[in-house]
């Protein structure tokens, strides 16, 4: 290896670090606000950018018959309910969000030309299929067990990630994809070729992680959220719905996860089921910061991200082995400094 | 004939006719669920009873599969090891050390942590571990290792599924006894108060991470046993049934069968196994395309249990059968277990020296010093939130105080685990009741003897442990009917009143034989009646030589009873001395009256 090489090694490693680190960011976020552990957090990158893919082919992206169906079984639910309870104007707000905003995104995508779109809508319709997945999954599949162990909201995370890859598979097929690039534009640093996508992968990465700093010190939802995630009877007893706060964090999990997709589809090819271990690489990350520290899972992230580089270079077909095998010290060095017996929740 | 046996023997009777009424196919997918259930089994032990998980459970089969498949048909191995191949049954002892080995390691970095863990790593384990095979030349890559030889027992070769069937039962019927008796004994009290009830267990001498460790790797065993079957079974291997969503399969079994419960575990194989093949011929021809299609379907039936019955298929299925729960029988003629010698009234038993415990900005005890002498009741009151119970946790080892000094029977053991103290002699109750809802109160009390005793886990598997569990049970019986709760024995523990269940907790914790009883709050909730039965047998436990502290919020309860009052207001002692030289102390009756201004 020369320093070229490790050059080139190392844009690779920070470009996928910054992704593992968004999807890391989330990842703690949802663990701390709602305790679910977002194992499904993978399958929303996958179908950011397999929606994307499927859009520029110029099909009608199936997932966009998902989001109908999920919305119309929190229709049922919630609007019966707010209608039994006589809140007339409170049904026809879930049944427009839920029901008429999916079937008007299908009536659009059926009319449209999706495939001759600039770019730039493209990414945004895509965002608009997928991103609302998540506060609807919250409803459906955690609301009504908010309040049950970690383990079993575990559990329910690992069998909707095994339902979204099989769905994955009947919308999206075996094949991968693979977008092309937002932008063909590529600077020398040096020896170093750095391409635009890399540059969108870290800017916009970048942003996001200034934007969600800023959501959580300035503005009422996202100190909404803090709170939650300190305390979460206390937050309800200052009324602060944990209903509101769920979907709300799985909004947000859920645009860091499709946008994610988006950014790295040029750069890797997806398959419906890639999602799972670009996921996991962030879990690991997440580990490092104990499910509980940004910043710490922030610069776990970079480190999984160069791991990975560097390991695909000596050693590819360990890659893996090696990325995951890193939780190792992390996990000793925690299990050694923890002293008492704590009850689980 | 007891039902359960009746019903047991007709299940028995029809396991054993199968390949000779029903067709191969059967059969075969007869062996299949008996293989399943195995791995379920250890996650119904896991998940359901020890409220632990992993997701890396077909990894430990597949760590079974290429054991045995790598030593029985390699050419050129080293001779140090080669004699292993020789026979299958050597590659199972090679497999399961193996498998132990690296339970205990991966055991070794998760258990001291959270719950969540376990699973998280296992993830990470069951993944690598898949990699590892699919690459690794030696064990064949992706397409594995054929020509893996047949078991043969005293000369038997059990070359095709029907005879191969024999062998698959007898092991999970075998391993569903093992793990039954071991849920049914001391050990097995140990690992049902994992969910729910650690700080309890830990506060009566259990070691709870090694109880997760065992019930860890006991799961991990079954899974490379089932591993082993399927090997030989087969006749070859490659990585595809290893892999995390095989795992994460293993796991809806146990749920969906009912991870409570070890019948849980066959009906769990059974319906996810039939289902399986059910929904991967009908499904592609529905959809229009070949996939694995049915776990979309697992995927979305899995939440709904998990919404809508938790507890599984089982119980459900349980109320259709006639069977009745057998009770447990005393034996008034079992030895009883040995008692410590109390120390002689009027020796220091406990005594605390300047302990401070903060929490952050907050000083819950601030130079906090008190001693306890044998044959003597302390009272330990203050207003609410003056830091009693936080005093408590500093002298019980729950804590560690942020200074000072506890010395019990003149040993330091101020950041101690509460295990460790509990063996010396110290035994404690909780303010908020910490009992396991669902046990019998006669063995929610038996937990309490839980260092009296030392029979482990492989003697109570085999039931080598009868004697002393008839010891320990004639204890605990002992212990229930001292305390009034003789009617309740055999009722579950949660359907108790709060007073009886503060009742259950001091008989539980007389139960561990202690030379220092610490009660919190033990009248509240109690009737008039009730509080007059507990004041005698505090006094007559005084009487024997026990020391005692307690805090209590009932004046009266507390000053007809104890000899001496020690009196906290924010984190501070205030007042120390005989009861009616508390009732009377100015510093005292402004911290409970307010101050007249």
């Amino acid at each position: 290896m020369d320093f070229s090489i490790a050059l080139i090694l190392g844009q690779d490693g920070i470009t996928n670090g910054a992704i593992y680190a968004l999807l890391a960011l989330a990842l703690v976020l949802v663990f701390a606000v709602t305790r679910v552990i977002f194992i499904q957090q993978g399958e929303f990158v996958a179908y950011g950018a397999l929606t994307l893919a499927m859009m520029q082919s110029g099909a009608t992206p199936a997932t966009v018959w998902l989001l109908v169906a999920m919305g119309v079984l929190v229709t049922a639910l919630d609007g019966a309910k707010a209608l039994k309870a006589g809140q007339g104007r409170r049904a026809a707000g879930v049944a427009g969000w839920n029901l008429a905003y999916p079937l008007a995104l299908a009536g659009l995508l059926g009319a449209l030309p999706a495939n001759e779109l600039p770019l730039a809508l493209q990414v945004v319709l895509t965002l608009a299929i997928v991103v609302p997945m998540g506060p609807m999954m919250y409803r459906l599949m955690y609301q009504p067990i908010a309040s049950a162990p970690v383990l079993i909201l575990l559990i329910v995370s690992v069998a909707l990630h095994i339902a979204m890859v099989g769905l994955g598979l009947l919308f999206f097929g075996a094949e991968g994809q693979r977008t092309p690039s937002f932008s063909d534009a590529s600077f020398e640093l040096g020896p170093l070729m750095v391409s635009g996508q890399t540059l969108w992968v870290l800017v916009v990465s970048v942003l996001l992680i200034v934007g969600l700093y800023q959501f959580f010190e300035r503005t009422l939802y996202g100190k909404a959220l803090r709170a939650t995630a300190i305390n979460r009877v206390g937050a309800q007893l200052m009324g602060i719905s944990p209903a509101l706060a769920g979907k709300l964090t799985f909004f947000l999990a859920a645009f860091i996860g499709a946008l994610s997709g988006v950014l790295i589809a040029p750069i890797t090819t997806i398959y419906y089921d890639t999602g799972f271990l670009i996921g996991l690489k962030g879990f690991v990350a997440a580990i490092i910061g104990g499910l509980a520290s940004y910043p710490l899972a922030a610069a776990g992230a970079l480190v999984v991200g160069l791991l990975e580089a560097f390991a695909s270079f000596w050693a590819s077909a360990y890659k893996e082995v090696i990325v995951f095998t890193l939780i190792i010290p992390v996990l000793l060095w925690r299990s050694l400094r923890s002293h008492h017996v704590e009850e689980e929740e | 004939m007891r039902t359960d046996r009746l019903v047991l023997g007709a299940f028995l009777a029809l396991l054993l006719a199968v390949p000779a009424i029903l067709s191969p196919y059967y059969v075969t997918l007869l062996n299949y669920i008996g293989l399943y259930a195995m791995v379920a089994l250890g996650l119904v032990l896991l998940t359901g009873v020890g409220g632990l998980t992993s997701f890396g459970q077909a990894a430990f089969v597949g760590l079974g599969a290429y054991t045995t498949a790598a030593l029985t048909t390699a050419t050129e191995l080293p001779s140090w090891i080669a004699w292993v191949g020789a026979s299958p049954w050597l590659t199972l002892v090679a497999g399961l050390i193996l498998t132990a080995v690296v339970a205990v390691l991966i055991g070794s970095l998760t258990l001291k942590l959270s719950g969540h863990f376990l699973p998280l790593g296992t993830i990470a384990w069951g993944i690598s571990l898949y990699f590892l095979f699919g690459t690794m030349e030696s064990l064949g890559g992706h397409t594995g290792i054929t020509g893996i030889p047949a078991i043969s027992l005293f000369g038997w070769s059990m070359d095709d599924g029907g005879e191969i069937y024999y062998l698959i039962w007898a092991f999970l019927l075998l391993a569903m006894l093992t793990t039954h008796n071991l849920l049914d004994s001391r050990e097995g009290r140990a690992i049902r108060a994992l969910k729910g009830g650690r700080v309890m267990a830990e506060a009566m001498g259990v070691d709870t991470a090694r109880a997760r460790m065992v019930i860890f790797v006991i799961a991990a065993l079954l899974a490379c046993a089932s591993g082993w079957l399927y090997a030989h079974m087969q006749r070859f291997v490659n990585p595809t049934p290893f892999g995390v969503h095989i795992g994460i399969e293993y796991l809806f079994m146990a749920v969906v069968g009912g991870a409570g419960y070890v019948w849980g575990a066959i009906i769990g194989a059974g319906v996810i196994t039939v289902l399986k093949q059910w929904l991967q011929d009908w499904l592609p021809s529905l959809l229009g395309a070949s996939g694995n299609f049915e776990m979309i379907v697992f995927g979305i039936l899995m939440v709904l249990v998990l919404h809508r019955a938790r507890e599984g298929v089982w119980p459900i299925l349980r109320k259709l059968v006639p069977v009745r729960a057998v009770q447990k029988t005393i034996d008034a003629k079992a030895e009883t277990l040995p008692r410590r010698t109390l120390p002689k009234a009027g020796e220091l038993i406990l005594e605390a020296k300047n302990v401070t415990r903060k929490f952050g900005g907050l000083v819950a005890n601030n130079n906090m010093s008190l001693e306890v002498r044998a044959g003597e009741i302390l009272a330990l009151i203050g207003p609410n939130g003056a830091g009693k119970s936080t005093m408590f946790n500093q002298i019980s080892g729950v804590d560690t105080p942020t200074s000072g000094e506890v010395l019990f029977l003149g040993k330091p053991v101020a950041g101690h685990d509460s295990r460790e103290i509990a063996r010396m002699g110290m035994s404690r109750t909780f303010q908020h009741v910490k009992l396991l809802p669902t046990m019998t109160v006669l063995e929610n009390v038996a937990i309490g003897a839980h260092l009296r005793s030392g029979k482990g886990v492989l003697s109570s598997a085999w039931r080598l442990d009868r004697a002393e569990e008839a010891r320990i049970l004639k204890e605990a019986a002992w212990q229930i009917e001292r305390v009034g709760l003789k009617d309740h024995m055999y009722d579950e523990a949660g359907s108790l009143a709060l007073g009886q269940q503060r009742i259950l907790e001091i008989a539980r914790a007389l139960c561990a034989d202690p030379c220092l009883l610490l009660l919190d709050e033990p009248a509240a909730g109690l009737r008039f009646k009730e509080k007059e039965a507990l004041g005698e047998l505090l006094r007559k436990l005084r009487s024997e030589g026990m020391a005692t502290l307690i805090v209590e919020h009932d004046m009266d309860f507390v000053m007809n009873l104890v000899d001496r009052v020690v009196v906290m207001e924010f984190g501070q002692k205030i007042a120390e001395g005989l009861p009616d030289e508390i009732q009377q102390n100015p510093a005292v009756l402004e911290a409970y009256l307010g101050g007249v201004e």
